[in-house]
């Protein structure tokens, strides 16, 4: 086991449009080589109000450039003086992953809303293009999913359909790939807002060979007799 | 394809790829003292609480017994280090100062978040050759709060945290008995617990358990908490020897003048 290995995020992450909005999400687990060093981590950043960031790949990496991108954004919306948009943050993203490709390992999904072009999506992957898809998956679960969306994605869904996709998709992941699992996160923009929403663990929904949960770590600490392993 | 661009500044890693290069040819790197190490930290009711052990090896030797691995940040906010000995003790050296100063400019309590974003800048910029993992806790205006950062330079924030070779036997004790809301002395036992378990079960952790314990305002650092491992045996009447060193001969040479003081009157003109 490799703790000295750098801190990488394998990853599921998705973006979502729906009509109206988006919907981002992405799973819980960072390792280090074997070991999980976080299961409950948090990889739908805030970049503005409005706009969201999926980060996959070397942790260090994606949080420096997401770090970067927040503190542009920030000046170019007081210069500005309203929200910037979507594109404009995909636009500075790329910017970083292009002009440093050889330094930087890391593959991102933007995401957001604006009151020129809506709900928008945007892929941001390793050598530093653009991809403007109206769906977009990334990270190392993205591997099992490409034909689940080509068939699942819809034009024009509603709000509630686009998050239990996403939510359905994040799971299924969860369930084939290792470097994936903890829980699932999303975030939904639209004209009203930001929504986060968090499904933990054991309420997901069980896939192929899974089975119910009993007898779990939490099932024991929340009974009379809280020590583990007697029952 | 990658090129070897001219980089328009910051650090050169062109020996860093040199000695890379060199290790694979078969060149034994010299070895550094490496605090195998188990640091931990935890938020309770009113505060943080940081851990470690004290132990510090040079490969399999054991170089210090009763080293310091819970560093001063700031009054308010301690950090623990694993890795090389030097590059934790440096880092927070650094970083330390680079807070007082912005206190002395700013003229208010340093945050938990700056020192986070000073260290995990450096160690950012040093791409994991600055081999510093740190546990980064403290309390400010906005609260308690509790950090990871590793040599690359990522971060997590967590309610509790493990870190360095000691970190797995660590972290089995959180996950199984941490919960919300500790009291101060159900806190400091669970730390000590946490940290006796890398003491006993790791070969890079041992000797004591050093504690700090921040809340608003106030802090506690409790060195050498406990001792788990004492000396077990002391000789009752000490250390004596049959026959003191004798002097045999004294003999005082004084030491010869070599420069002669010359008076000389002033040259006539």
């Amino acid at each position: 086991m490799d703790l000295d290995a750098p801190h990488s995020m394998g990853t599921t992450i998705i973006g979502v449009t729906y009509n109206g909005g988006v919907v981002l999400g992405a799973d819980s687990r960072t390792s280090t080589g074997m070991y999980v060093a976080n299961r409950a981590s948090d990889k739908i950043t805030q970049l503005t109000d409005n706009v969201y960031l999926c980060r996959s790949g070397s942790a260090a990496d994606s949080q420096i450039v997401s770090d970067y991108v927040r503190h542009f954004l920030h000046q170019h919306t007081i210069q500005l003086g309203q929200p910037s948009t979507v594109k404009v943050a995909a636009n500075l993203i790329r910017l970083f992953s292009y002009n440093n490709k050889d330094m930087l390992q890391t593959g991102l999904i933007v995401g957001g809303w604006d009151k020129y072009e809506g709900g928008k999506i945007y892929g941001v992957p390793l050598g530093g293009t653009i991809l403007d898809l109206p769906f977009t998956i990334g990270g190392s679960g993205s591997s099992y999913l490409y034909g689940f969306f080509d068939q699942a994605w819809k034009e024009g869904m509603t709000q509630s359909e686009a998050e239990q996709l996403v939510v359905k998709a994040v799971s299924l992941a969860i369930a084939r790939d290792g470097a994936s699992g903890g829980v699932v996160r999303t975030v939904t923009i639209n004209s009203d807002g930001v929504t986060r929403k968090f499904y933990p663990g054991d309420e997901l929904p069980l896939w192929h060979e899974e089975l119910e949960a009993h007898d779990s770590l939490l099932d024991i600490l929340s009974s009379a007799s809280p020590e583990p392993m007697v029952s | 394809m990658t090129t070897d661009r001219q980089l328009a500044g910051g650090f050169s890693f062109e020996n860093c790829r040199r000695n890379e290069m060199l290790v694979q040819k078969g060149l034994k790197q010299p070895s550094f003292l490496k605090t195998g190490t188990t640091i931990v930290g935890l938020i309770f009711q009113d505060g943080v609480i940081l851990g470690a052990d004290t132990r510090a090896t040079e490969g399999p030797i054991v170089a210090d017994k009763n080293c310091e691995k819970i560093h001063y940040m700031a009054p308010n906010i301690y950090c623990c280090g694993a890795g090389t000995a030097a590059d934790t003790e440096a880092v927070t050296d650094m970083v330390s100062s680079q807070l007082k100063l912005h206190r002395y400019h700013t003229g208010r309590e340093s945050r938990v978040i700056t020192a986070l974003t000073l260290l995990k800048s450096h160690l950012f910029s040093y791409q994991g050759y600055v081999s510093a993992a740190l546990v980064l806790g403290g309390v400010d205006v906005t609260g308690p709060h509790l950090h990871t950062i590793y040599p690359h330079g990522s971060t997590d924030t967590l309610p509790f945290a493990t870190m360095g070779s000691g970190s797995l036997a660590a972290m089995s004790v959180f996950e199984s008995k941490y919960r919300e809301g500790l009291s101060k002395d159900e806190g400091v036992k669970l730390v000590a617990e946490a940290i006796c378990s890398g003491i006993f079960n790791d070969l890079g952790s041992g000797s004591n358990v050093d504690i700090c314990v921040i809340t608003k305002g106030k802090k506690e650092y409790l060195r050498n908490y406990m001792l788990p491992n004492p000396r077990t045996y002391i000789n009752q009447k000490g250390y004596s020897f049959v026959k003191k060193t004798e002097v045999l001969k004294t003999k005082i040479t004084p030491l010869k003048e070599t420069v002669e003081v010359v008076e000389v009157e002033a040259m006539e003109e």
